[in-house]
């Protein structure tokens, strides 16, 4: 009947409107970023600052940018890995069902805080006790950004682990109790390694929530661009420096095509960490 | 299964009709026709929009049929919008750039200036760093990164901390050309979103030094403002609404009202005010410095 026909199609239009718009926004960043590689040029990307406004020379290298987000990350994922997953192997495997139901809608709410407010935490309470704490001059830093981020990265990574443990097949636990050994054993000889790569999946993606998160990191980290490992040194996020920037420049302004750079490179960044880690969720077998 | 591709259909409807109307824009160019009745926004200066949504308040109250929408967001940002075409007026607290004009020029828009009031801009420390005045040369030193230790410049052995605005911000391009003499800023200042942002950065440490508004530094707590002198010979100011006024603070600056072309219409009589006796009160009222 053609009226099936036609609502079909409109549902297929609807549900396939998220494909289209990331699409929209790929072909949109790289139309506004376009003409940056012909004036000044991409090589402009690898100078070692980030100067968008100066009367001297504007500088617009990434490099400096890049580290603040790879140091943030980097303090977050190891502050959040070894929690979540020892938090998703507990919900899974350890805890008891009264546990589970009080546990996991917390761990949800924690997902649901609006990031702006996780940052004003930062500012009034995480950053004081960071400059106490390691006697700094101020605790505007990578450090109270980068934990948190681990605070933000915990729902995500909690939640794709808990379920690739849930999905380790009963069969495999059961031959190894009988074959005696012990709860514990069981646990971290044969379902953790079974469901590792779903972990790594959820650790990728906790990744790629945590480099794109913008308000927290903004309040918090400083937003000095330089170029350092360092943790507690401020550090400028790409994401931030969108945030705090993109307001100010005109259209077409080169600055204005600089920050449509970044947003390219954090795309391709989050995109290929996406990619990677749905490939090794299918290869795997943990699709659901 | 009918029912359900039925409502789904409709729910898809609904979205689409949501969409549409979203796209459907708040015109400001047909507002004006009548005298005292539409519709303008002014958009710009942070340091400005105290004042800014003080004037407003006034000046609907005197026009009850007009509607004045304040938006901040950073000098840059309001210019911005002004040659993107988004906003009648734009508040800065620094003049047009050359190259922002020439893109305004491109764009067909030309910007009139209006200068409607003075602000000076305070050097604030944490209340507990000795120092009390600083020349501008001490100033340019500590802001590009010359210097970084209190000593240096006659306070205690501690290292400087500099705070400065996002670079969005009409302050950090003013102090930038009119302290730092056009050099760039020191690679290690902590740029900060908001005035309060660093009035609270500076309270917090006692090494810190960073950059208000007048209104700023007389209100803010915490935090110490410092006298300025022209050089070493010069005697040390401090911000006050005489000294920007006379000339002798330093570090002061007029602010902006900007409109695409002629003013017409409602935005010439939001300027009239604004310049205005009663407008000029407001300035003063609101910590800044009427012409």
């Amino acid at each position: 009947m053609w009226k099936d026909k036609v609502i079909h199609l409109l549902l297929v239009g609807t549900a396939s409107t998220s494909i289209l718009i990331v699409l929209l926004i790929f072909l949109f960043l790289g139309k506004e970023a376009g003409s940056f590689i012909f004036e000044p040029g991409l090589k402009e990307l690898f100078d070692r600052s980030w100067i968008p406004v100066s009367f001297v020379r504007e500088r617009f290298g990434l490099l400096p940018l890049l580290s603040g987000s790879a140091v943030v990350t980097a303090i977050a994922m190891v502050t959040t890995v070894p929690i979540s997953v020892l938090a998703a192997v507990y919900i899974a495997e350890v805890a008891r069902p009264t546990e589970r139901e009080i546990l996991k809608p917390f761990i949800e709410i924690l997902a649901g805080i609006p990031s702006v407010v996780l940052g004003f935490f930062g500012l009034i309470v995480l950053a004081p006790l960071i400059k106490e704490l390691f006697g700094l001059s101020s605790g505007l830093n990578a450090l109270t950004g980068g934990i948190l981020l681990a605070l933000m990265a915990v729902p995500t990574v909690v939640t794709i682990s808990e379920d690739a443990i849930m999905s380790v097949p009963f069969s495999y636990k059961n031959a190894s109790l009988a074959l005696g050994a012990s709860e514990l054993q069981t646990i971290w000889k044969v379902t953790v390694p079974a469901a590792l790569p779903g972990i790594i999946a959820a650790i990728m993606l906790g990744v790629g929530r945590v480099i794109g998160e913008t308000m927290a990191v903004l309040m918090v980290t400083g937003n000095s661009a330089l170029i350092t490992l360092n943790p507690l040194s401020p550090v400028r996020t790409m994401t931030a420096t969108i945030a705090a920037e993109m307001g100010e420049v005109p259209i077409g302004s080169v600055h204005y095509q600089a920050l449509f750079c970044i947003g390219i490179t954090l795309l391709i960044i989050t995109f290929l960490l996406n990619v990677v880690a749905r490939v090794v969720l299918n290869k795997y077998g943990m699709k659901k | 299964m009918n029912n359900i591709r039925k409502s789904l259909t409709v729910l898809a409807l609904a979205c689409a009709l949501f969409i549409l109307l979203g796209c459907e824009r708040h015109s400001t160019d047909e507002a004006a026709t009548e005298k005292g009745v539409g519709y303008i926004t002014v958009k710009g200066s942070d340091t400005m929009v105290h004042l800014l949504s003080t004037w407003a308040e006034d000046f609907m109250r005197s026009h009850p049929q007009a509607e004045v929408s304040i938006t901040g967001g950073g000098s840059g940002t309001g210019i911005a919008a002004l040659i993107n075409g988004t906003t009648d007026l734009c508040a800065t607290s620094r003049p047009m750039m050359e190259k922002e004009t020439q893109l305004a020029a491109a764009k067909g828009v030309q910007p009139r200036e209006f200068i409607v009031g003075r602000d000076g801009i305070a050097i604030i420390v944490n209340p507990q760093n000795p120092v009390t005045g600083l020349t501008m040369l001490q100033l340019k030193k500590i802001f590009t990164g010359a210097v970084t230790n209190w000593q240096e410049v006659g306070g205690q052995d501690r290292p400087i901390l500099v705070f400065s605005r996002e670079s969005s911000s009409g302050t950090y391009v003013f102090f930038q050309e009119h302290v730092l003499a056009k050099a760039d800023y020191t690679q290690r200042a902590r740029l900060l979103p908001g005035t309060s942002a660093v009035v609270q950065g500076v309270a917090a440490d006692s090494g810190a030094i960073g950059y208000v508004g007048l209104g700023f530094a007389e209100h803010g707590e915490g935090i110490k403002t410092v006298l300025v002198a022209v050089d070493d010979e010069g005697r040390p100011v401090a911000p006050s609404e005489e000294s920007v006024r006379s000339g002798d603070y330093p570090i002061a600056r007029p602010l902006y009202l900007y409109t695409k072309g002629a003013p017409t219409g409602l935005v010439k009589e939001f300027l009239d005010f604004a310049m205005g006796v009663a407008g000029q009160k407001i300035v003063k009222e609101t910590g800044y410095v009427p012409m």
